[in-house]
């Protein structure tokens, strides 16, 4: 019988961490922020049927970027989660918190246990009654959950996107002043590529608009997304 | 059941592909929730308060239901102003005459059920879906059916697809009868049909068929003592659903107070309508 050879856990980790980390650069950014009358989150997603940006309950969304069917996999779990304990107690106690602390135990458990981690990192976003109570939290492959304020950009080319919203980000920006700034980050490339323009065919966005009654949360075609950058320019 | 595991992993049910619904899902992890589970000892009854008379009328843009306040528990008025018709989804709304609490409950699961597959499919159910599925919990609750404990909603939506309004009628067992024109179920609905049959018209629009439904519950109000007619002292009126190819809307009170108000000078004239 051949003995096994030894790697100590931090190798084990680090390779673990290497290797979802490539997987999710691989993928195009998605950004989700916060504006005046609620959350905006898009990203660019050729793809009209495999969304990266979904409904989870009444005030909640989920992004993400990395494996579609490792992501898609969690949504289904948190729609499941969310609709479980709004069955069970009441609507109004589902809440991002809980969901994103489900998301990062399942994410934990899958970094430590599996052979292989998920490649993918998640945003769950709540709409709350004004901007101060709007919640981000952003979810890492191994588990980790950090809460963030105003904006939080995912996926491989993040950093010149991020560093557009941190210039320019503005709590109390109305629809379209945040659509085309989102646009205009989505946009911009890291350092020494060619800036590339994104077809709005080409973008998935959608809202969690707080003027809404119950489900806050609404897509954002195509069309609409033109008129917006087209009412900009003229 | 269906708490976190010990690992800090969610239940299998949570990410296992294939179903998109919700009631199937809460079969797995959490049956006790179920109505369908819930069993009495043979030969017992129970006393629980019974819904009354809910009305559908199908017009030229859509749909409008309509539902008394009243809850009976034999001879006692267990409510006066309980609210009958729910909003089932953005395009369909569901009346339930029969045990209330019972109903209420399947009423609750029947709205997230839809939302459920909504969200997960990405796309809204055909309304010959919806309406399957709401008769599939029905036929779940047949147990209770037998002890006295029965449950039979009126279901109408909008369908997107052939662009007309539609009404559903049930049985306990769960047997679906889809109705043309306009419906009524519960105690009064005997003296509610029989008012409908002379009013109905085929070329009715929105505002008549939300005057015949009102006007239709005052009849069976009239000769039924389980069903609640317009309370002017309160002021509690019917809650009236109207769904048509823009949504589902509930009829504001200002518009029902309208109708009631024109519907009872009315028959102040002529008590028989």
């Amino acid at each position: 019988m051949s003995t096994p050879f030894y790697v100590s856990p931090e190798q084990v980790m680090r390779d673990k961490s290497d290797y979802a980390r490539k997987g999710i650069a691989r993928g195009r950014s998605v950004l989700v922020m916060t504006y005046s009358d609620g959350i905006l989150l898009c990203g660019e997603n050729p793809n009209k049927a495999l969304h990266k940006i979904s409904e989870i309950y009444d005030r909640i969304a989920f992004a993400a970027v990395g494996k579609y069917n490792e992501f898609e996999n969690l949504r289904v779990a948190g729609v499941r989660y969310a609709d479980f304990t709004g069955y069970r107690y009441d609507r109004s106690d589902v809440t991002s918190r809980g969901l994103a602390n489900a998301y990062a135990q399942q994410l934990g458990a899958i970094f430590t246990e599996a052979g292989k981690p998920f490649e993918v990192e998640l945003t769950v976003a709540e709409v709350g009654p004004t901007v101060a109570d709007d919640q981000l939290y952003r979810l890492t492959f191994d588990g980790m959950v950090q809460e963030e304020h105003g904006f939080i950009v995912m996926g491989g080319t993040a950093e010149p996107i991020a560093a557009v919203l941190r210039d320019e980000h503005v709590a109390d920006a109305d629809l379209d002043t945040a659509v085309r700034l989102g646009l205009k980050a989505l946009s911009t490339p890291p350092e020494g590529v060619e800036r590339r323009d994104i077809p709005v065919e080409a973008i998935e966005a959608a809202v969690l608009d707080r003027t809404r009654a119950r489900r806050a949360f609404r897509r954002l075609t195509a069309e609409r997304l033109g008129t917006i950058i087209g009412a900009g320019t003229s | 059941m269906a708490e976190l595991g010990l690992n800090g992993r969610l239940p299998a049910a949570f990410t296992a592909p294939g179903s998109s619904s919700f009631t199937d899902f809460l079969g797995g992890v959490a049956p006790d929730l179920l109505n369908s589970r819930l069993t009495l000892p043979p030969g017992s009854t129970v006393e629980a308060p019974h819904g009354t008379t809910i009305v559908a009328v199908t017009h030229d843009g859509g749909v409008v239901m309509a539902g008394d306040r009243r809850a009976t528990m034999g001879n006692v008025i267990a409510q006066r102003d309980i609210e009958k018709v729910f909003p089932a989804d953005d395009y369909s709304c569901v009346g339930i005459a029969g045990t209330a609490g019972l109903a209420i409950e399947m009423v609750r699961l029947f709205q997230v059920e839809l939302e459920h597959y909504e969200k997960l499919e990405g796309s809204t159910m055909s309304l010959d879906g919806k309406a399957n599925r709401l008769s599939n919990m029905i036929r779940s609750n047949l147990a209770m059916a037998m002890q006295g404990l029965a449950v039979v909603p009126l279901f109408a939506g909008y369908d997107l697809e052939q662009g007309v309004g539609r009404v559903f009628s049930y049985d306990v067992t769960g047997g679906r009868y889809e109705e043309h024109s306009f419906h009524s179920v519960g105690s009064g609905s005997v003296f509610a049909r029989g008012a409908l049959k002379k009013k109905y018209r085929e070329d009715a629009t929105e505002a008549d068929a939300i005057r015949m439904s009102v006007d239709a519950l005052y009849d069976a109000a009239d000769d039924d003592s389980a069903t609640g007619g317009p309370d002017l002292a309160r002021r509690i009126f019917p809650v009236v659903m109207s769904v048509t190819a823009d949504g589902l809307r509930r009829v504001p009170e200002n518009e029902v107070t309208a109708v009631v108000e024109a519907i009872v000078a009315e028959r102040m004239t002529r008590p028989g309508g």
